[in-house]
């Protein structure tokens, strides 16, 4: 039987009262830290790519499929989860994490099949930010065609 | 050029995802993004901002060059990319890696 929406709520508000006090503090600076570990590391990646004679502009394009690469890559491996769960969204907000948000859902529930396991479970978290992505960004493209400010 | 993140409010980090992208979305297209990027560098790039960024300034550009049709083909067009290699790569990697544990 499937727990309903009700229950699941109850549950997390139960879970939360009995969970101890995160140590907020301790938990934004290690984000901040890996979060802009990732970031310099794009810089780098960013700077080769400029290099290579790429305008700031076009090297972003690469810059992100590298990043998205090594992201699942990393996950691959397992060591993409166990960063996430020391920095939190440190890691899971670059787009590395994004990568991971696709990978590690995949794995988890390549059991299931190639289609209805695999398939289907990479777009769990990846789903969603392309839906509000695409659906944000074209509103918005809308509103600044009728402004005439394109 | 780091990002904090709050770990502390009450929601998952797909919502929290969701939220970046689409405040990235909205930041560019209010023009304050490119500053950014231009100051920041990957560290602008990188966070899930900057993919909402790369979606608005792909409708923006395509809105510029085809008129109203790259209204429908601006978004994926400058994300293409990272987009691809995300299914095709993360569709490889899972195959070949086992979850640990």
């Amino acid at each position: 039987m499937q727990a309903g929406y009700d229950e699941i709520q109850q549950y997390r508000k139960m879970r939360q009262k009995n969970a101890p006090p995160t140590p907020l503090f301790a938990n934004l600076l290690k984000a901040f830290f890996v979060g802009g570990a990732i970031c310099a590391f794009g810089q780098l990646v960013l700077n080769i790519y400029r290099g290579m004679g790429f305008t700031v502009a076009e090297a972003t394009v690469p810059l992100a499929g590298t990043m998205v690469f090594l992201g699942a890559l990393f996950t691959g491996f397992g060591w993409y989860d166990e960063l996430g769960e020391f920095a939190g969204m440190g890691a899971a907000l670059p787009i590395t994490g994004f990568a991971n948000a696709i990978v590690s859902p995949a794995m988890e529930f390549k059991r299931e099949g190639l289609v209805q396991g695999v398939g289907k479970h990479m777009f769990e978290v990846a789903g969603p930010v392309f839906v509000y992505g695409l659906t944000v960004s074209f509103v918005i493209g809308v509103v600044r065609y009728f402004f005439g400010a394109y | 050029m780091a990002q904090i993140t709050l770990n502390l409010t009450e929601l998952t980090p797909a919502h929290i995802m969701v939220l970046f992208v689409s405040l990235g979305a909205v930041v560019s297209g209010l023009g304050f993004y490119q500053p950014l990027l231009d100051f920041g560098g990957a560290g602008a790039a990188v966070p899930l901002t900057g993919f909402g960024h790369a979606l608005v300034t792909g409708i923006l550009d395509a809105l510029n060059q085809q008129g109203l049709l790259g209204l429908f083909t601006g978004g994926l067009t400058s994300t293409s990319f990272g987009i691809t290699v995300a299914v095709v790569f993360g569709y490889f990697i899972s195959i070949l890696f086992d979850p640990r544990g």
